[in-house]
């Protein structure tokens, strides 16, 4: 039988875990990379920090390679089975707005925002390297005819994204903060919007 | 604050917590009780109710979110298509313990309202979010084929 000293600490050591576990990762400023002098090295490693965004579960999970989005920290297929269907936003009878409401719903648990949907399939992320990721994201025949502006604006204040910082429930947040997301995207851009190599 | 709520098409003003679920309005304040608590998180699909026409899960959705829009329980099912699904129910005898069929019926009404020619891919995934432990899965996607020609003849 455990001592109630066992008992206190391992409820300390959940605790603790439970805090690591919700807490938001920080993310480097673009300041962070002026060391490096080279504009294309520099672009490059701005782009990967801000892959820590694109590729985090709450992003990746609505950029799935199937018809079937993803869900939770582990990016598990979504339960129950739902797909895009022609708009992207579910099937006939099983829309995302069946289960998923204008705000995040903590009675029942279900994340929710106005916009909620899946992005197109030609935005896929899931499976892809980072690398591939970028150069769809510059591609405007895959990207919904986007200019780098348009792919700044998107990432820096459009609302659904901003969901990924304040997701609810036990689902981890996107690292650091929108804005940040945007300083980084706005640098890329600046330093000639280079992608890695994978 | 008070939410006004058009329930089978009864005006009605809640004045409890906005964020109160749907579902639990709809059971303990209105007394309407043919809509099911299953899981209480989207799981399951026994909550389903119609919010414009359309499913929604009432015990994932606030009270509020609802205001001003009329809301359909399996109490006030009435078209066509909701009257040719309960005789195929019927004619078919899809029921076994019956816990979550007011779910599968008003999922059911809204796919043949929306789509009165439903393929088996249809109805999979219109009806993938209502689950029926006496697994009567089969029996349910053939009385919608069953309601579906019904609305054709």
């Amino acid at each position: 039988m455990a001592s109630s000293v066992q008992v206190r600490l391992l409820s300390a050591l959940l605790a603790v875990t439970s805090a690591s576990f919700a807490f938001a990762q920080d993310l480097r400023a673009p300041e962070a990379f002026s060391s490096i002098t080279n504009p294309a090295e520099r672009s490059r490693a701005l782009f990967t920090e801000a892959g820590r965004v694109l590729q985090h579960p709450r992003c990746l999970n609505c950029h799935p390679v199937s018809d079937r989005p993803l869900q939770g920290n582990d990016s598990h297929p979504h339960s129950p089975l739902v797909v895009r269907g022609a708009d992207d936003k579910g099937a006939t009878g099983m829309r995302c707005t069946t289960c998923h409401q204008a705000a995040n719903f903590e009675p029942s648990g279900v994340p929710g925002h106005p916009l909620w949907h899946v992005a197109p399939a030609t935005m896929a992320w899931q499976t892809k390297s980072l690398g591939q990721i970028c150069a769809q994201i510059k591609d405007p025949s895959r990207n919904g005819g986007k200019n780098l502006a348009a792919i700044h604006e998107h990432m820096a204040h459009d609302s659904l994204v901003g969901w990924a910082w304040m997701p609810g429930g036990n689902r981890v947040p996107a690292p650091g903060t929108q804005a940040q997301l945007g300083a980084l995207i706005a640098a890329w851009i600046e330093s000639g919007a280079a992608c890695p190599a994978s | 604050m008070s939410v006004t709520l058009i329930i089978n098409g009864t005006r009605r003003e809640y004045e409890g917590d906005p964020n109160t679920p749907l579902l639990w309005v709809i059971r303990e304040d209105v007394g309407l009780t043919g809509t099911k608590y299953g899981c209480g998180i989207a799981q399951c699909g026994a909550c389903t109710v119609h919010v414009d026409g359309r499913p929604l899960r009432s015990c994932s959705a606030p009270v509020s979110a609802v205001a001003d829009r009329p809301v359909t329980t399996i109490e006030g099912l009435s078209s066509r298509a909701a009257k040719a699904v309960q005789k195929a129910w019927v004619d078919l005898d899809v029921v076994q313990c019956g816990y979550c069929q007011s779910g599968q019926i008003m999922s059911a009404t809204a796919l043949l309202e929306q789509k009165p020619k439903p393929s088996d891919t249809d109805i999979d995934h219109a009806m993938a979010g209502n689950i029926c432990r006496c697994a009567t899965y089969q029996r349910i996607r053939a009385a919608i084929h069953a309601a579906s020609a019904q609305l054709a003849g």
